[in-house]
């Protein structure tokens, strides 16, 4: 264990003396550690270290149960603390930056208005932007779903006669399962956003759409690290771990053979695309191979470089409360010497399109403030969904791969409506959650035994005379039977909170009593 | 006015002291309050959890119970944003409809119908933390939302200061859910369990004696949560407050 706790002076000393603020007001301490989105946050409490919770079990097509694996998340309370903490301090500054911004209502409804414009004509801007892209120079590529991407990278791969392969933070290419197929065509692939690159080490998806490791302690770094780069075990000092990191990864990414990226914006006027990244890893990844693939969802274009200026003052602000990315970068074309080739994907983004309640879901920038906002989310952990998206704009998207597999998703909220407040492009996130909740009944996607208990309610929520008898029952119920008969495994109220207590009467029979009961 | 009084079956079982507030409430600005004996529920729990055909005949009966009406009236934001915002499981006729847009939660109707201005027999000498229920806040918009950039307004607010000797407290997160969300209670408990120790907890450390809300089974859920961790808080309907009681 390196350092103690309680400490915020050791704990400022250790800092980098670049990190280290004169005036550092800006600073939120909780239990005498500097809470901040990048660093420190994580201290462990204990001397033991919490093993890290592990996501929800997946077999095949079977409906995921996320609140089984939650429930895994709650029962490990220092990392639970830590995440729900450290998300809510990312929604605190957005709020914080929002404040600044006194157009910013006006700024979500034009970012909505735009998205909205470009998916009602994405046929036409998606043709601009290839035309506009070939002629800077780049190849473009078509694939209809994930298997094509991977077999088109792949091919552009073995034409360059390519074995490695460097690549930024791309959620496109975990919706593809990119790195399982390199690994099974026999390419290497270096992630090489620091988050990304513990949750590769880790052999575990990313947690969440901006910090994929957002759920790990440094504790849990340091042992992964220590597995996987030799570092010492017991050293889980953030800047030791990061150093590590970077000595260990930098000569692969110097090495690579090709580098590929992702894509935030793609515009369709001028063909060029655009990458937000807090770390430059976007720019070695594009900079240093000669090779530069990047992956795009259709769902990105954008009509006019005007339009950006819209998007990159929400994106940043909405995602981390800070002002702008560290990086936003421009790619037009190839250097010198070099080639640049974009594979457009579609992997559902057409089908998606065409569900009347569900379209506009593709208005989707990935800030993942919905994520930060959700109270669910921040208590779960990003893994218990098991799938590539979680959080709100998870469960309205999920299912559009696999209704059967996500069908449990759309339940995995209260509805409390924070998420639609915080996004920047407006997607009325929880009210496409009640949608899938009715479109998934509709499908027969949802349990027998809660279709039975919904139908048995609605009977008797329909019969009045059935539904005073059960009324009485229940109350004469609660106040006669033994605890163990109402606290059991089979009262969910009852397992984690107490049931209300019955009154001596009703309404209903006290309305009878003192008003006369005439109606 | 003819007012009907809706008594949401939680209410109705559990919480009676909150209907005879409203009930009270309402005739003490000089309404006729109606109870049509014949109510249930708004069916929110069948549509809530995605069956809305099951919840087509608690509808009809919510339809037959309070047609004619002035104004339908409820001390509870989550079912009155259903009928006002989702109640769409039967055909929408005029008969319908009328209910639907007549049907309001206690706060907003002596705030923005009743207007009212005094309530001098409202004394309440207490420190209490104000829950926003997310059925009122973002579903009713009874208040400002923290996510939103908006001027402050809260409709709760103004009304609990027309309350004599009653004092604010503000927790670290006002408008988080709390986790009661309807069904998500029992099939989500252990996460909704955990909101709500969150959420009373939140509220013990501001040094607040009472949770006051406009949704009961906001209520009911908190408390259930903090008699089972032991964090010493009151609970009561604003509904209660605004009649007059003093604990």
């Amino acid at each position: 264990m390196s350092n103690p706790v309680g400490q915020a002076g050791d704990r400022h000393a250790m800092l980098h003396p670049e990190l280290r603020a004169e005036h550092d007001g800006d600073a939120i301490i909780r239990n005498g550690q500097r809470l901040d989105h990048a660093e420190g946050a994580s201290t462990p409490l204990h001397s033991q270290p919490e093993k890290q919770p592990r996501g929800a079990r997946i077999h095949g097509s079977r409906p995921v149960d996320q609140a089984e694996a939650a429930a895994r998340f709650i029962a490990a309370p220092q990392h639970e603390k830590m995440h729900d903490e450290r998300l809510w301090d990312l929604r605190q500054k957005r709020d914080r930056e929002m404040h600044g911004i006194p157009e910013w209502e006006e700024l979500r409804s034009l970012a909505s208005a735009i998205k909205e414009h470009t998916l009602t004509r994405l046929d036409q801007y998606l043709e601009q932007f290839e035309a506009n892209a070939r002629s800077n120079g780049i190849t473009v590529h078509w694939a209809r779903d994930a298997a094509e991407h991977n077999r088109i990278v792949h091919g552009i791969l073995k034409d360059h006669g390519a074995k490695s392969l460097i690549k930024s933070k791309s959620m496109l290419t975990e919706e593809c399962g990119f790195r399982a197929y390199m690994a099974s065509v026999g390419i290497e692939v270096i992630e090489t956003d620091l988050g990304e690159r513990i949750q590769q080490l880790d052999n575990e998806d990313p947690s969440h759409v901006v910090v994929p490791a957002v759920h790990k302690l440094r504790t849990d770094v340091a042992e992964v690290f220590s597995k996987t780069l030799g570092t010492d075990p017991e050293n889980s000092d953030v800047h030791y771990l990061a150093e590590a990191q970077r000595d260990a990864t930098r000569p692969l990414i110097l090495a690579a053979d090709a580098g590929m990226t992702g894509c935030n914006f793609a515009v369709a006027e001028t063909g060029t695309f655009v990458v937000c990244t807090n770390e430059g890893n976007a720019d070695l990844s594009a900079n240093v191979p000669k090779l530069h693939i990047a992956s795009i969802g259709i769902e990105k274009v954008i009509p006019r470089l005007e339009h950006l200026a819209v998007f990159v003052r929400l994106l940043s602000r909405s995602a981390l409360g800070s002002p702008m990315t560290q990086y936003t970068s421009h790619f037009r074309g190839p250097r010198v010497g070099g080639e640049t080739h974009i594979v457009l994907v579609d992997n559902g983004r057409s089908e998606r399109l065409g569900l009347s309640e569900f379209w506009t879901s593709l208005k989707c920038i990935r800030c993942g403030a919905c994520m930060n906002t959700c109270p669910v989310y921040r208590r779960s952990g990003g893994l218990s969904y098991g799938a590539t998206y979680s959080g709100p704009i998870g469960l309205i998207i999920d299912p559009t791969f696999n209704a059967k597999k996500y069908s449990n998703l759309p339940f995995a909220s209260s509805l409390n409506g924070s998420c639609t407040n915080v996004c920047p492009v407006k997607i009325n996130i929880h009210e496409q959650i009640y949608a899938w909740r009715r479109e998934l009944v509709r499908r027969h996607e949802v349990p027998m035994a809660k279709k039975a208990a919904m139908k048995a309610a609605g009977e008797l929520l329909s019969h009045p005379a059935a539904y005073r008898a059960a009324i009485d029952v229940a109350d004469a119920a609660l106040a006669h039977l033994p605890r163990f008969v109402i606290y059991n495994g089979l009262n969910a109220w009852g397992k984690h909170r107490e049931v209300p207590h019955p009154p001596p009467q009703t309404f209903h029979s006290w309305h009878q009593a003192n008003r006369g009961g005439a109606s | 006015m003819r007012i009907g009084l809706f008594v949401p079956c939680y209410i109705d079982a559990f919480f009676p002291a909150v209907g005879i507030a409203t009930l009270e409430l309402l005739e003490r600005f000089g309404h006729e309050v109606v109870y049509p004996r014949d109510q249930t529920c708004c069916g929110q729990p069948m549509a809530n959890s995605g069956f809305n055909a099951e919840c087509a005949a608690t509808e009809a009966l919510f339809v037959r119970n309070f047609s004619g009406f002035d104004y339908i009236v409820a001390p509870s934001g989550s079912c009155v944003h259903h009928v006002r915002d989702n109640f769409d499981a039967i055909e929408q006729t005029p008969q319908v409809t009328e209910v639907r847009k007549r049907t309001y939660e206690i706060v907003e109707f002596l705030h923005d119908i009743q207007k009212v201005e005094a309530l001098p027999w409202a004394r309440f000498p207490h420190r209490v933390g104000l829950h926003n229920s997310c059925g009122t806040l973002r579903g009713l918009r009874h208040a400002t939302a923290s996510e939103l950039h908006e001027p402050f307004f809260s409709k709760p607010l103004d009304l609990l200061s027309k309350v004599a000797d009653i004092e604010f407290v503000t927790p670290a997160r006002p408008d988080e859910c709390c986790g009661f969300g309807g069904t998500f209670s029992v099939f989500e408990e252990v996460v909704s369990t955990k909101m709500g120790y969150d959420k009373v907890s939140d509220h013990a450390s501001a040094g607040a004696e009472y949770i006051v809300s406009a949704d009961t089974s906001c209520l009911m859920h908190q408390k259930g949560c903090a008699e089972r961790i032991g964090v010493h808080m009151k609970f009561i309907h604003i509904a209660q407050i605004l009649n007059g009681a003093s604990s």
